[in-house]
């Protein structure tokens, strides 16, 4: 009686842990070759996936936070000032040295409270998002394997497999992940998955007003984004962390990190 | 002595391999037939997840979809100082909209609020951006008086009267009759400009000019209306009212 107890806990115990290893070998597996033809492949003819990449012309934000707005009414990100899939800081260089760095409200108007005028020596918005990582921390340090990058390079969270344990929001060097409240999973930036993949642009592209943000295919020989990598000096957020992030900046001050 | 290796295995061990076949082979059939396939195959995860996210419900319409059916608006704000907006911009997201106009009306931005996102002034936005201080900026009037929203431009100030005319053109700006041009009351040929006291141009003659736009017979909606028969009557209209500032207090 005692040892067929002692057998039923035993493989109790045991079954998860002879299940696990699968999982795990395969997640590690590049996800190119395991996810196969994307959905949206199927009218195309079968080729090479696009690269979706996005540049952020930095001088010429206005920071009007018409982005901001867009991405919560186009993907569902709660109303509540500390949920984003995109956002806008505003960095102030005072005369003394010091640096102000603060995120946009939206629809406030009103962008400047922090510093008097006559204290600043430099300022100017930077637009932020997903950097859509080649090499994603996120994307390495989850348990369940939830998160991967798709074909086109666009880091995903599969929301019914995600267990809301926050890892990656942790490992994520440009604080560009958050839990939903509602889902309890970890939510971001898709570039606008639904969007993009039937030729939209991204809902923040799209209301751009002076066209700060640009969105393509980074293989494309011919476009905007193209165009774009060909004239700019080109920057990337914390270049040292080789995360080769896929969102381009231009004109970025050294200060912005 | 016996080698170890001949030895009969010990009725315990036995047992106890068998209990562990069993519990092998139990949780491999789990793994194979219990568990759906869904659970494990990697595969079969990413591709519902980019199935689900590619099909998430799209609320913008996207620069296109307005052409079809508001052409005039778009050609408007293709020539004119808003072309990098998108529509979306100002009215929201629109994907209701196309579908079904009658249903979903769309919101127009018609308060000074609105325009004072991108148009206030602020010290981080790039230099040459049009800005504006909102509290100096023509207080109180909605924006879209004096600027067509799909094609803003700053309202018509011919420059020309102003570089002499300087301070009556400041001081119409500030009026209620900042939106009419100088030729709409003044017919200036343009030799007015070259030999200025020798070629005058026209001024007002009677109160029936005034009263083309004030009249109770004009068609201007915004002029507000007067009895020309019994206001002010024995005079012109400009004895009582300083026409580059009308008062009507
Ligand atoms: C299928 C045709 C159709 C399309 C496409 C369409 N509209 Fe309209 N729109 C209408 C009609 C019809 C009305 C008038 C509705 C009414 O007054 O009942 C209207 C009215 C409007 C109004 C006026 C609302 C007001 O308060 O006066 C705005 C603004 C507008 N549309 C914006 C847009 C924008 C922006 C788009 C593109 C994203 C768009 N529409 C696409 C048919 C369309
Ligand atoms: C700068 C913000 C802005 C942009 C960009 C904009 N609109 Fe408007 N739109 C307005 C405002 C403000 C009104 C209200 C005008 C009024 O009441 O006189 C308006 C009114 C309208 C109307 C109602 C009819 C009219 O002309 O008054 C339609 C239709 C419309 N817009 C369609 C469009 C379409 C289509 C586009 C894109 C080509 C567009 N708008 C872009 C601000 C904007
Ligand atoms: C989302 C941002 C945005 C909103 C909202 C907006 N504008 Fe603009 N506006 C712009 C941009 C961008 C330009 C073009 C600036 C340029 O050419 O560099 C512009 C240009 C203008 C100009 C021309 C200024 C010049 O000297 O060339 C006027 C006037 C203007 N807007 C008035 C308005 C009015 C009135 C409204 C409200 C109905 C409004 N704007 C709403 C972004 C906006
Ligand atoms: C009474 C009419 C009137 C109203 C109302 C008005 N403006 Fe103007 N606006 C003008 C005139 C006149 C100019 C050109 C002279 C000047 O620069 O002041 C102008 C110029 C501008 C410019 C161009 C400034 C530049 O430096 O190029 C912008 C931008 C502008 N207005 C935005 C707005 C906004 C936003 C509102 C609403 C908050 C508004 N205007 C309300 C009359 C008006
Ligand atoms: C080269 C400078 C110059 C320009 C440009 C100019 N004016 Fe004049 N204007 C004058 C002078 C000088 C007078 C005469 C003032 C006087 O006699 O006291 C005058 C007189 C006038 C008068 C009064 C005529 C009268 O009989 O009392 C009107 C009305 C007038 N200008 C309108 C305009 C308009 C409208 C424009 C733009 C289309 C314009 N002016 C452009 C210099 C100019
Ligand atoms: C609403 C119509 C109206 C508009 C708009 C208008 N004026 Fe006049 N203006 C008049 C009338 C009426 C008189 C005649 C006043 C008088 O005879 O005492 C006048 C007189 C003048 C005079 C003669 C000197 C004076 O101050 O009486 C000048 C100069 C003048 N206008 C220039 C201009 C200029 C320049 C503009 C544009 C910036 C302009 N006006 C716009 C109605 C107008
Ligand atoms: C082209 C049409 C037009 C003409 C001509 C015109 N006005 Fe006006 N006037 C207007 C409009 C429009 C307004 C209202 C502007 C507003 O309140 O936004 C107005 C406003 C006024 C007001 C009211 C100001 C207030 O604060 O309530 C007075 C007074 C006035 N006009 C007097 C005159 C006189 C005097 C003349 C003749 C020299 C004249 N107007 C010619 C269009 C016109
Ligand atoms: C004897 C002086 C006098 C004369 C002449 C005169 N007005 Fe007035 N007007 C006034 C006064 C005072 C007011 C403000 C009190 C009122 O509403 O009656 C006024 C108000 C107005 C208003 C504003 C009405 C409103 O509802 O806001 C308009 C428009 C106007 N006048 C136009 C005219 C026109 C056009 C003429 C020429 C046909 C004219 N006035 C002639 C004295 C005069």
């Amino acid at each position: 009686m005692q040892r067929r107890g002692f057998l039923a806990g035993l493989a109790a115990f045991l079954a998860p842990i002879l299940g696990l290893p699968f999982r795990r070998a395969r997640a590690d597996g590049p996800p190119e070759q395991a996810g196969g033809a994307p959905p949206h492949a199927a009218g195309k003819p079968a080729g090479k996936p696009r690269r979706f990449g996005m540049a952020i012309q930095v001088d010429r934000c206005i920071g009007c936070t018409r982005c901001m707005d867009a991405c919560k009414a186009e993907n569902n990100v709660p109303k509540e000032p500390f949920f984003f899939r995109t956002w806008v800081e505003q960095y102030t260089i005072k005369t003394d040295g010091e640096l102000v760095v603060r995120s946009l409200k939206t629809g406030n108007g009103k962008p400047s409270e922090s510093v008097p005028e006559r204290e600043i020596m430099r300022s100017f918005f930077v637009p932020k998002l997903c950097n859509q990582c080649d090499h994603p921390p996120c994307v390495q340090v989850c348990p369940v394997g939830a998160t991967f990058r798709s074909p086109e390079g666009v880091v995903l969270v599969d929301e019914e497999r995600c267990i809301g344990c926050r890892y990656c929001i942790q490992a994520c060097p440009y604080g560009a992940r958050y839990l939903h409240p509602d889902t309890k999973t970890a939510d971001k930036c898709t570039f606008c998955y639904h969007r993009t993949t039937r030729d939209l642009l991204p809902a923040c592209v799209e209301v751009c007003p002076t066209s700060a943000r640009i969105f393509g295919d980074l293989d494309n020989v011919a476009s905007p984004l193209t165009r774009f990598k060909r004239m700019k000096k080109i920057h990337t957020l914390k270049p040292d962390l080789n995360t080769e992030p896929k969102v381009l900046y231009s004109d970025l001050d050294g200060v912005v990190r | 002595m016996k080698s170890l290796l001949f030895r009969p295995v010990p009725e315990q061990i036995t047992r106890l391999s068998l209990a562990f076949a069993l519990l092998a082979s139990g949780v491999f059939l789990v793994r194979a037939h219990a568990i759906p396939q869904t659970w494990l195959d990697r595969e079969y995860h990413v591709k519902s997840t980019l199935e689900r996210e590619a099909n998430r419900p799209r609320r913008f319409a996207g620069a296109q979809a307005c052409t079809e059916c508001h052409e005039d608006q778009v050609k408007e704000k293709a020539e004119g100082n808003h072309r990098t907006l998108a529509c979306e911009t100002c009215h929201g997201a629109a994907g209701k909209h196309v579908e079904d106009p009658t249903e979903t009306k769309l919101f127009a931005p018609r308060l000074r609020d609105y325009c004072v996102l991108c148009h206030a002034y602020d010290p981080s936005r790039p230099t040459g951006f049009p800005q504006i201080n909102p509290a100096l900026h023509n207080p109180l009037k909605p924006c879209i008086e004096c600027h067509k929203p799909h094609a803003p431009v700053p309202p018509e100030t011919p420059k020309e009267c102003a570089a002499c005319h300087g301070e009556i053109e400041r001081t119409k700006a500030v009026s209620s009759h900042a939106a009419l041009a100088c030729t709409a009351c003044h017919d200036a040929p343009d030799a007015h400009k070259v030999t200025p006291r020798l070629v005058r141009p026209t001024k007002p003659q009677n109160r029936e000019f005034c009263g083309k736009c004030h009249g109770p017979k004009s068609e201007e909606k915004k002029a507000p209306r007067v009895d020309l028969a019994a206001h002010g009557e024995r005079y012109l209209c400009w004895q009582c009212h300083y026409p580059h500032l009308p008062e009507g207090k």
